[in-house]
């Protein structure tokens, strides 16, 4: 009598536990959202990948806890001292048993081992970038220099992202604002997950992050990537992503780097190509007027001191 | 010497010390030694609890409600350095200054008046390292790991930090030695290598990775006060230095250190299952096998903590490979636990309750492991929540609960007296609810896109991040029962041990009184057949 309820109320839970996890939407891409769960798909195919591997090793561990959980409760429970039950105390060796749970972890390990692998070389060649961009961790902010698009050199554009101002506001101790007030004007609760210029990038497009930093280490992380890519002074970390959708995409510095580590987000606003195309020529001639004001003013200044 | 042990009178032999001075500065017997460690490790454990607690309700929600970010990092920092060198690892050489004397039939630890130096080197090194806190700038905030450059961003707590992880590094390798020394030497006749127990086997093991990796912890600390105060620039890319250098040191020693922890806990769990399951332990030999090649294979996947740097293909891969190679072993000994209560006749006294939880949760920290192995994967999971989340699974409800399972276990043998089940039962299944409470959560926040050591975060972390905190909370008041017992059995019960305290138990320590004599062995004992839980084998 009690087992068929017991078997619909574990086929019910196990349902459940099914549904809360494989949940695609309860993760958006761009942001994390309350009670999350589950990683983020991500923005591309890359992502996409990463997140299927993370989803088949994570049933591989189900998969295999089933088995072990199962025979351990089924043990607590049917061979209980306060049930009768009786030790078989030459119950200590099993060379079949042995040799069976030696290579079954073996042979499922080789079948996470082949997927991961080919992702790993498909993720670390950046071959075929279209946008190059240097990202610079520094205490605490980041750099972005873009340094080619479409083969081409980019002419000196670069700028600084720094956490945002109401978040900054926010996150004073006493300062009296909620930090649930920092809402951006999509209404995104985005505190401390906002910057001041986000780094600028155009969708359908492989583009290559050249990562390093000028102080400590840090860590680039954008969740809708797939990855992270520590940022580390004196080296050069190159590695690539791209975004299907235009949107913007926010991640924060995964390293510790000292007092306001977690004050330096990362913000990627991806742009349909034209409107990027639109975008960076604004820079180039704003760097371009920039540095002829610059030049301007060097030489007024240089003439009563020469 | 043996003319002297024969004329000397047994009863007298057998008095401890008088005298507080006598009988703990100048300790030489292992059972107050191991006393002393273990009292240590409590407090530790109490201390670096407290800093948790703190971490804890600074996360409780978003926004800083109680401590600057800089003093957070000082609290995440001490936190990691105190309850691994301060609460795992001296509990665990606590149990085996204790049990392994008892349990291969030696009259003491084979190096006393050393052994003696390895403790006392402990306060002095945690007085140093605490009283950092106090000084301007503060404690070292670089996290446990220190990272360069950024810890010598610290002000001069550095050189105090450092000097204090020497001692610790000494007095581990002293209490290595000391127990090699014991295992190899000491073994009454017929205890044979493959005749010991595990929690004996588990420790020899571990005696060797502790004198392998202690070493290479003070070279690259060492290399870290002379970059900061001499002027070398081993960590320093801007004078022809390497930043990755430190890592990769770091983590040679870094990777078979979280062995360090849970070997002996593994040897703790194998001596209570068949305890408590009244069954000898299923494959005692390849149990043995699995934990060499466990610390065998720690050698060779270091840089798994350092996926992320940008190595090249080829050591990511052959990295990853070693990893996952990892789990073959660490699930052959999980198999083995369950084969052990399977046809057994089990009961579920307060050490088997927490050896119990101990498989399964550990277990859940090696799924996590497994996961956090596959590169591509480990690119999202690393230096998230995720990655906290495995580490306390493993070093919690691993290391931790393994301590707690041997001290319930071995508690009525050392003090002759019963701890109260009522309050064990107590104990056990607040932590066990809440430590899940606690550190389950932390997984989805940790894949939802929290970095770790942060003080304040993003308001949709906030849901997740309460619940942990409750779970914290909960857990670490319910410690506090755990004292209770403990002072409890010490000082309150009445009821009396015997030898056997377990009905299933087998094995040395069983045959002596509970508490056995100041001098447990004044001559080897005799083994007859029975005696030993591991006589014949496979
Ligand atoms: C199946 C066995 C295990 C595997 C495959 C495994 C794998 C890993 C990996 C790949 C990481 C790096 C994650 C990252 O930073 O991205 C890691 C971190 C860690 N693991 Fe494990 N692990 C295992 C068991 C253990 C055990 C038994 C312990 C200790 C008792 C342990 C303690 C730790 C600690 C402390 C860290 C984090 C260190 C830090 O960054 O501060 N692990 N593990
Ligand atoms: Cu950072
Ligand atoms: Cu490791």
């Amino acid at each position: 009598m009690p087992r068929p309820r017991t078997t619909r109320i574990l086929r019910a839970l196990a349902l459940l536990a099914a549904a809360l996890i494989s949940l695609p939407a309860w993760a958006n891409p761009e942001h994390p959202v309350p009670w999350q769960l589950n990683l983020t798909r991500g923005a591309s195919g890359l992502s996409h990948d990463v997140w299927d591997l993370h989803m088949a090793v994570f049933w591989v561990c189900v998969g295999i806890g089933v088995v072990v959980y199962g025979a351990l409760v089924f043990a607590l429970f049917k061979f209980r001292k306060s049930k009768g039950a009786q030790p078989d105390t030459r119950l200590t060796h099993h060379t079949v048993l042995e040799v069976v749970w030696t290579t079954i972890p073996v042979l499922i390990l080789i079948g996470l081992a082949y997927p991961a692998s080919r992702l790993l070389v498909y993720e670390n060649d950046t071959n075929g970038s279209q946008l190059t961009v240097k990202v610079t961790g520094i205490q605490w902010m980041w750099r972005y220099d873009y340094i080619s698009y479409l083969g081409r050199p980019v002419d000196k554009v670069g700028f600084v992202s720094k956490l945002a101002e109401d978040s900054n506001v926010a996150r004073q101790e006493d300062g009296g604002v909620s930090p649930w007030s920092v809402v951006s004007k999509h209404g995104v609760h985005d505190y401390l997950l906002d910057v001041t210029h986000p780094l600028v990038v155009p969708t359908h497009t492989k583009i290559q992050f050249l990562i390093t930093a000028a102080d400590v280490i840090h860590g680039f992380w954008v969740p809708a990537l797939g990855w992270q890519a520590d940022a580390i002074p004196g080296q050069i970390h190159d590695a690539w992503g791209k975004f299907d959708k235009p949107g913007t995409y926010r991640g924060q510095c995964a390293q510790l780097c000292g007092q306001d580590h977690a004050y330096m987000p990362i913000v990627i606003k991806a742009v349909p190509r034209a409107e990027f195309q639109q975008w960076l020529a604004d820079q180039q001639s704003r760097t371009r007027i920039d540095r002829i004001a610059r030049t301007a003013q060097v030489g007024a200044a240089a003439v009563p001191q020469g | 010497m043996s003319t002297h042990a024969a004329t000397h009178d047994d009863a007298h032999h057998d008095d401890a010390p008088k005298g507080f001075v006598h009988r703990w500065l100048f300790a030489t017997n292992h059972k107050d030694i191991g006393t002393m460690y273990l009292v240590f490790a409590l407090v530790m454990f109490f201390v670096g609890g407290s800093m948790a607690m703190v971490i804890r309700a600074e996360l409780f929600e978003p926004g800083l409600q109680l401590v600057q970010p800089y003093f957070f990092n000082e609290l995440t920092t001490l936190h990691g350095l105190v309850m691994i060198f301060g609460a795992i690892m001296p509990a665990l050489v606590g149990l085996a200054n204790w049990q392994i004397p008892l349990m291969i039939g030696a009259p003491d630890m084979a190096l006393p008046r050393m052994n003696n130096l390895s403790f006392w080197l402990l306060p002095f090194a945690f007085l140093l390292m605490l009283s950092t806190l106090f000084l301007p700038g503060g404690a070292v905030a670089g996290g446990w790991v220190m990272y360069p450059p950024l810890v010598l961003q610290s002000g001069e707590s550095l050189a105090f930090t450092i000097f204090a992880i020497h001692l610790m590094g000494i007095s581990s390798i002293m209490g290595s030695i000391n127990i090699i020394a014991t295992i190899l030497n000491l073994r009454a006749p017929g205890v044979d290598l493959l005749k010991m127990p595990l929690f004996v086997w588990s420790w020899l093991i571990t005696a060797f990775l502790l004198i392998a990796i202690m070493p290479v912890l003070a070279g690259a600390v060492t290399m870290l006060l002379t970059d900061k105060y001499f002027g070398t620039n081993f960590f320093n890319a801007a004078g022809g230095g390497d930043v990755l250098l430190y890592e990769h040191i770091f983590w040679f020693f870094g990777h078979p250190e979280v062995y360090v922890m849970i070997l002996p806990a593994f040897g703790v769990i194998s001596e209570v299952i068949p305890t408590f399951a009244r069954k000898p332990l299923f494959g005692y030999k390849p149990m043995v096998y699995a934990i060499a090649s466990i610390a065998f294979l720690s050698f060779i996947v270091w840089a798994h903590h350092m996926f992320t740097v940008g190595l090249p293909v080829g050591a990511q891969l052959f990295f990853m490979y070693a990893t996952m190679l990892i789990a073959v072993p660490t699930g052959v000994k999980v198999f083995n636990w369950v084969a052990t209560m399977w046809k057994g006749s089990i009961t579920f006294e307060t050490p088997m309750l927490f050896a119990v939880s101990f498989v399964i949760l550990f277990t859940i920290g090696g799924f996590s492991g497994l996961m956090l192995g596959l590169v591509p994967a480990d690119y999202q999971y690393h230096n998230s929540y995720f990655v906290v989340a495995h580490f306390h699974y493993v070093l919690v409800t691993g290391a931790a609960f393994g301590i707690m399972t041997g001290v319930y276990y071995w508690l009525p043998k050392w003090t002759g007296h019963m701890y109260s089940e009522k309050l064990g039962k107590w104990h056990f299944w607040l932590s066990v609810i809440s430590v899940n409470v606690l550190f389950f959560p932390q997984h989805f926040l940790g894949l939802a896109g929290m970095p770790r050591r942060i003080p304040d975060y993003n308001v949709a972390f906030a849901d997740w991040n309460m619940v942990s905190s409750i779970g914290g909370f909960v857990f670490g008041a319910t410690q506090l029962l755990f004292v209770a017992n403990i002072i409890y059995t010490v000082y309150f019960a009445k009821a009396r041990a015997p030898a056997r305290v377990w009905e299933g138990a087998r094995g040395l320590e069983w045959e002596l009184p509970s508490p056995p004599p100041h001098h447990s062995y004044s001559t080897p004992p005799e083994i007859r057949p029975g005696m030993l839980a591991h006589e014949d084998a496979h």
